[in-house]
């Protein structure tokens, strides 16, 4: 859906705190490209570099190495207020001394643009965001959701080429970042602006982002549309960080057509894709998630055979735990209970799994 | 209505009622003591003002709006009428610029000063503030004699100036409006500093990113963002330096050298060597009454400036 030029592109950037034995690198290395127009997420835990990397972008702090253009243009002579990208700060940042419209019209006001301009555009972004009402309230006299909503506005009223989001529906409740969601999503379809969004929430980043780059530890390893690094995770660390995961052990036994071919301990042979760049050889770990593998009875033939240990149900759906012929781990297999999950199986039968076609993935180790 | 109330609620109210009134009983000596050494000494004033001066010092009890008349006029001593005398208004005037200079000048030096402590690592910056507060801890005479001995004619001051080759003879600087200035600066600068420093320190120092981010330069963020925010800081510390500087007594009569006066040394003149207690009372209500003047239209001035932005 987002095709197109390279807005923002980050070439071998390293970003380090400190000197000596205890610096910090924030940023290690870290290339990216963000296409124009297209809702990035910035997906990691909690200390992986994602606001660094944003205040980079932004110009409140400056990478130790690499360089970061915008539009091909390198951006690092530009201080910050000259730099046409705008930010929703992780704290909002309102402005405590003016009102919702003046927080609003702040930036136009900066760039100089005329009173009248300045005030048909504030009407504008109070109507996008649904604020129209509180157009004269001082930011400290509305709720945390409004004061959401304004520093977006305010962000968005100097029209920039790139929004950066700083976790920036983290402190709403679940019915609130809902809405949030779904008008965060609108307003970006709307202006055509390219979002780069940063979330520590698996789900947000997987229902809102066109690409997701998922951060460790100041690398970026993956990148991805959400089907991509959801379905074709290629390392064990975003396999594990998004959703729920099954790891198995296998040999490879060959490569055809790009998929390889893998033994399983238990003795069958499956087809998993392979990760852009690897070329497996030798002991490999493959990654299937829960519902792409199904529950069959222990006589009929089955990739995986074990003892079911549990069974969870959960209203749309049910968990089988299966404790694999000599493996410690649970293997996990999730069913839809329209279709036949929840039924005919009972703890402690000896069950078999048969794993759907392609849907493995070997990983990256 | 009242029988609308839950029992729950008419307890809550009850003990509510009842702990604002022990809180009450808490503040009464803080009031009972600011009732009689503060008021008190006021109202004794105001009545004194309306006496006869009796010769040797004191009042003679008897109405009379003298004080005030001759605070504007002088008797002629041939026939008696009375005519325009502006020594006095000359005083006061003089002592308001001396004031609103000092505050000025305070301001420029406190702000940066303010600003430079609170960016420091919160582990320093109580240092800071001892730093700031260290002259508070020898005696305001004792501080101004010591810048009397600094900027006299033999002074370290000149002495340094001829000594690197700058002059080649003393500038008077003891006994002029300079001196007094300096000497009041020098006071009350910490009266600009603290307060400042306070509202700066709560200053949430994201928002500065937040004005770069939207295109406002360094110089449009501490106009329009630093300084509305830190206002109450600036009006507070204006006040406490505005105020005494005013009234000011020790700095004038030793750094003045008693031929530039300002109020305090003329008020302090009058209970004096003047004998005229009610003279002296007067011009303190009249010190009095044009400070709050000029404080209800500061005050009406910045505050409309807050609630209404920009
Ligand atoms: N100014 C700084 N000085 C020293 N270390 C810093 C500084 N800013 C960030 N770091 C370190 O850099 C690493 C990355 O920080 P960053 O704020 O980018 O994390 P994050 O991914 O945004 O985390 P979170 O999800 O908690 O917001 C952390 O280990 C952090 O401690
Ligand atoms: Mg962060």
């Amino acid at each position: 859906m987002a095709a197109g030029q390279t807005a923002i592109e980050a070439k071998g950037v390293t970003k380090q705190f400190g000197a000596g034995p205890d610096a910090v690198k924030a940023l290690d290395n870290v290339s990216v490209s963000i296409r124009e127009n297209e809702f990035f997420t910035l997906l990691g835990p909690s200390g992986c570099g994602k606001t660094t990397l944003l205040r980079l972008i932004a110009g409140f702090d400056f990478p130790t190495e690499g360089e970061i253009l915008l539009y091909g243009q390198d951006i690092a002579p530009l201080p910050p207020f000259k730099r046409p990208v705008n930010t929703v700060f992780q704290s909002y940042a309102l402005f405590p001394h003016m009102t919702v419209a003046q927080n609003i019209g702040f930036g136009l006001e900066m760039l100089g643009k005329p009173r009248s301009e300045i005030d048909a555009r504030v009407t504008q972004m109070l109507q996008l965001v649904r604020m129209e009402e509180l157009r004269n309230r001082r930011t400290s006299q509305i709720s945390g959701g409004q004061q959401q909503r304004v520093a977006l506005a305010r962000a968005l009223a100097p029209a920039p080429k790139v929004l950066l989001l700083d976790e920036p529906l983290s402190a709403l409740d679940a019915k609130l970042r809902k809405d949030m969601q779904i008008e965060l999503k609108r307003l970006q379809h709307e202006t055509g602006i390219t979002f780069i969004f940063v979330t520590h929430d698996q789900e947000e980043a997987l229902t809102m982002s066109d690409r997701i780059a998922v951060m460790s530890k100041g690398n970026i390893l993956q990148v991805g549309s959400p089907r991509d690094i959801y379905d074709r995770p290629s390392e064990r660390f975003v396999a594990n960080f998004i959703g729920e995961t099954n790891f198995l052990a296998g040999e490879m036994a060959g490569v055809s057509g790009g998929e390889a071919s893998v033994k399983l301990t238990g003795g069958s042979v499956i087809t998993a894709g392979i990760p852009e760049g690897l070329k497996p050889s030798g002991k490999v770990t493959i990654v299937v998630r829960p519902e792409h593998a199904d529950l069959v009875q222990g006589e009929t033939p089955a990739d995986l055979r074990g003892v079911l240990e549990n069974v969870v149900y959960f209203g749309t759906d049910t968990h089988y735990y299966v404790k694999l012929d000599g493996s410690p781990e649970p293997f996990i297999i999730r069913q839809q209970n329209t279709r036949g999950g929840g039924q005919g199986f009972a703890r402690g039968d000896k069950v078999g799994i048969a794993l759907e076609a392609h849907s493995a993935q070997v990983l990256r180790d | 209505m009242a029988k609308a109330l839950s029992k729950a609620e008419q307890v809550a109210r009850a003990m509510e009622g009842q702990q604002m009134t022990r809180n009450r009983w808490l503040s009464m000596p803080a009031v009972l003591f600011i009732t009689v050494f503060g008021i008190g000494p006021l109202i004794l004033m105001f009545i004194y003002s309306f006496l006869v001066a009796a010769p040797y010092g004191g009042v003679v009890w008897k109405f009379t709006t003298d004080a005030y008349v001759y605070f504007l006029f002088q008797a002629d001593i041939f026939d008696g009428t009375l005519q325009f005398a502006p020594d006095f208004l000359i005083i006061y005037f003089r002592s308001f610029v001396f004031a609103l200079i000092t505050t000025g000048v305070c301001l420029v030096l406190g702000f940066p000063t303010a600003y430079f402590m609170a960016t420091r690592p919160p582990s320093q910056r109580n240092w800071w503030v001892l730093l700031i507060t260290i002259p508070f801890w020898s005696n305001l005479l004792v501080r101004t004699l010591a810048i009397m001995f600094i900027i006299r004619d033999q002074g370290l001051l000149n002495g340094f100036l001829i000594w690197i080759g700058v002059i080649d003879k003393p500038i008077t600087l003891l006994y002029t409006d300079f001196a007094i200035v300096l000497g009041l600066l020098y006071s009350y600068l910490p009266f600009m500093v603290l307060p400042l420093y306070s509202s700066l320190e709560k200053f949430d120092f994201r928002l500065v990113e937040a004005g770069f981010d939207l295109y406002a330069t360094r110089r449009r963020v501490l106009w329009r963002i630093i300084i509305p925010i830190a206002r109450p800081g600036i009006i507070a510390g204006c006040l406490l330096v505005f105020i005494p500087a005013l009234g000011a007594y020790v700095t004038p009569l030793i750094l003045g050298g008693g031929k530039h006066l300002m109020i305090g040394d003329l008020i302090a003149q009058q209970f004096g060597s003047g004998r005229n207690w009610p003279l002296g009372s007067a011009q303190a209500f009249i010190l009095m009454a044009a400070v709050l003047v000029a404080l209800y239209f500061y005050v009406r001035n910045t505050s409309g400036k807050v609630t209404h932005g920009h």
